[in-house]
């Protein structure tokens, strides 16, 4: 086990190195010129301040060059500042990282709500009522795209119904339960994809672990059925289950980009898609890199949990 | 060498639509793709022809699903956007397989430093969310629907290059791999007649299943801004227009999202009936 924590630590460093390099290659792919951006239209014509610009941003020097020493900057956590901004670039990834961390635990949460008790149900009575209902409703959430739950969670809660804010974000520090009903559309809009890959996940565990030998030890030994599968068969159920979740992550962070657009939030996700269309280079290297690095630890953790919950795992 | 290869083929579909869920899928799936092909002839409008005289007006006879801002007739639009999710999703999965298959290959089969370069690429690849990859490939190479279609290829590869990859590493070492090494077949040989047509099973699922996320990316790029350009209809870029007027014409965001829920359900339960299908112990689940 330490062995291969460590190998897999060990792997993490060279992966880390192309993941920095992709995201700086993208950033400099992007058509318009960084010096310009920082001197403004008004300056354009100003050849000498343009110079002077690029040569302090270290476009005058080779690309490998560039690429070192902001890498050597980034390592010393300077991302440089934001060209809309101006504001260390830093400054605005931490100040959106709490609310993209709240949308993703919270959509996390709403999945898990909606996919454990309907997986089971399906798992425990196949081919019933409940196990259809719960197949139409994974097959859904799987093929609704997010934005347009979005969309439509917005036109029945807040056009409709007027219950819930249709965008705009409330922190945790003007109250839990305001800033829980600001989040509550998109995570619910972010999550039921999850949902649904969990639910369909967790029922085909659980059914393959339901007809295994030492399940059917337990009822004959009397057991009630709610203890067979609650004690013995869910813990095994869940091992798949986890890293599914663990792949998933990708997929949520990528789904905050439109989600945090749509309902007017001030995450990483819409970060990164106006920084885009500012061509904020040194905000976008930033918010990709942080993004890549979160879904990075979150494989990390999911094999750490796997290799821990499932001790018949031989890693080569 | 035509008629086994048909034969099987007929086979696994048969084997695919023997749930309702599948038969239903094919269904859909090949009405898009007729809706895609003859948009043509079936749109009852230009679908990029504005009549200012008639904008936001609700579903009615004379345009069954309504007019959007610009007084476009919204059928005309679907049935024109079923086009360009059919084109998106085809070619950047196509993308996405030959250079999934051939990273794949190449490094299930050669192994050694070929194969640890490969994977740590695809790995690093694969650690960007799927979407913040393709929004920052789309946007370094510009807005239109080839470059949409590019990046949704880029961010897809690693999906093939992993599956393929671990196919081959089990069907290397097996037998008729060895025999046909042993008859002196070259490496190119061995991997494009021999492995390869081993290991197509399970991509031809990824691949059903991955039209449906690449219809579902390239109209979340669309609904960002870029992927395919005004005023050429995509169910994505209906989406975004139609958001601005949800209090006054919520058609306009029911039309093209329904398009795009439906179609991807078509392909996911199609993609689902070929693994039931192609997997014989799925089979025997899916009856228990």
């Amino acid at each position: 086990m330490i062995e291969y924590l460590a190998r897999r630590l060990v792997y993490i460093v060279p992966l880390l190195f192309l993941v920095t390099l992709v995201t700086f290659s993208v950033a400099l792919l992007l058509p318009g010129d960084p010096a310009l951006a920082y001197i403004g239209e008004a300056n354009m014509r100003d050849r000498v301040m343009y110079e002077t610009m690029r040569k302090e941003l270290g476009l005058d020097q080779p690309i490998p060059v560039q690429y070192a020493k902001w890498l050597g900057r980034v390592l010393r956590g300077d991302f440089g500042r934001s060209i809309r901004t101006r504001e260390p670039a830093l400054e605005g990834l931490l100040a959106r990282f709490p609310v993209t961390l709240q949308l993703t635990t919270m959509a996390m949460a709403i999945a898990l709500l909606i996919a454990v008790p309907v997986g089971i149900v399906s798992a425990v009575r196949p081919n019933s009522t409940a196990d259809k209902a719960g197949t139409v409703l994974a097959m859904s959430g799987v093929a609704i795209p997010d934005f347009w739950l979005g969309i439509m969670l917005i036109y029945v809660f807040s056009v409709w119904l007027k219950v819930l804010p249709p965008s705009g974000y409330v922190p945790i520090s003007q109250g839990l339960w305001p800033s829980f009903q600001s989040m509550l559309l998109p995570a619910l809009a972010l999550g039921m994809a999850l949902a649904a890959v969990v639910m369909r996940q967790l029922r085909s565990a659980l059914l393959e672990v339901l007809q295994q030998d030492y399940v059917r030890v337990a009822r004959a030994k009397g057991l009630r059925e709610a203890l067979v599968v609650g004690r013995h068969a869910l813990k095994n159920a869940l091992i798949p289950v986890v890293t599914v979740i663990g792949l998933q992550m990708g997929r949520l962070f990528g789904g905050a980009v439109v989600v945090e657009t749509i309902f007017a939030l001030p995450g990483l996700g819409r970060l990164a898609a106006d920084s885009i269309f500012f061509r904020d280079f040194p905000m976008l290297q930033g918010v990709v890199l942080i993004l890549a690095l979160a879904v990075l630890l979150a494989n990390l953790v999911t094999d750490f949990l796997y290799a821990l919950l499932d001790p018949r795992i031989r890693y080569r | 060498m035509e008629e086994p290869i048909v034969g099987w083929m007929r086979a696994i579909l048969a084997r695919a639509l023997q749930t309702r869920g599948a038969g239903f899928g094919l269904l859909v799936v090949a009405l898009v793709l007729f809706v895609a092909l003859s948009a043509d002839v079936i749109a009852p409008y230009n679908p990029n022809q504005a009549q200012p005289a008639g904008v936001l007006t609700a579903p009615a006879l004379a345009h069954w699903l309504g007019t959007d801002q610009l007084g476009r007739d919204v059928l005309s639009r679907i049935i024109y956007g079923a086009r360009t999710s059919v084109q998106a999703g085809v070619v950047s999965v196509g993308f996405a397989l030959i250079a999934g298959l051939s990273i794949g290959l190449l490094a299930g089969y050669h192994g050694g430093w070929i194969d640890d370069a490969l994977v740590l690429l695809v790995d690093a690849l694969w650690s960007f969310p799927t979407l913040v990859l393709a929004l920052a490939i789309a946007a370094s190479l510009g807005p239109g629907l080839t470059n949409a279609m590019l990046a949704i290829g880029v961010v897809f590869t690693p999906i093939f290059a992993r599956l393929v990859r671990g196919q081959t590493l089990s069907v290397r070492e097996r037998d008729f791999v060895v025999a046909a090494r042993a008859l002196g077949a070259g490496p190119g040989r061995l991997m494009l007649r021999h492995i390869g047509p081993n290991v197509t099973a399970p991509i031809i699922v990824q691949t059903s299943l991955l039209v449906a996320s690449a219809i579902v990316v390239e109209a979340a790029l669309s609904f960002l801004g870029l992927g395919i350009e005004p005023p050429t209809a995509s169910w994505g870029s209906m989406l975004k227009g139609g958001y601005q007027y949800m209090q006054q014409a919520p058609w306009l965001s029911f039309a093209p999202g329904t398009a795009i829920f439906v179609t991807v359900l078509a392909f996911n339960l199609l993609g689902d009936g070929l693994r039931r299908g192609l997997d014989p112990r799925l089979r025997q689940q899916g009856r228990s």
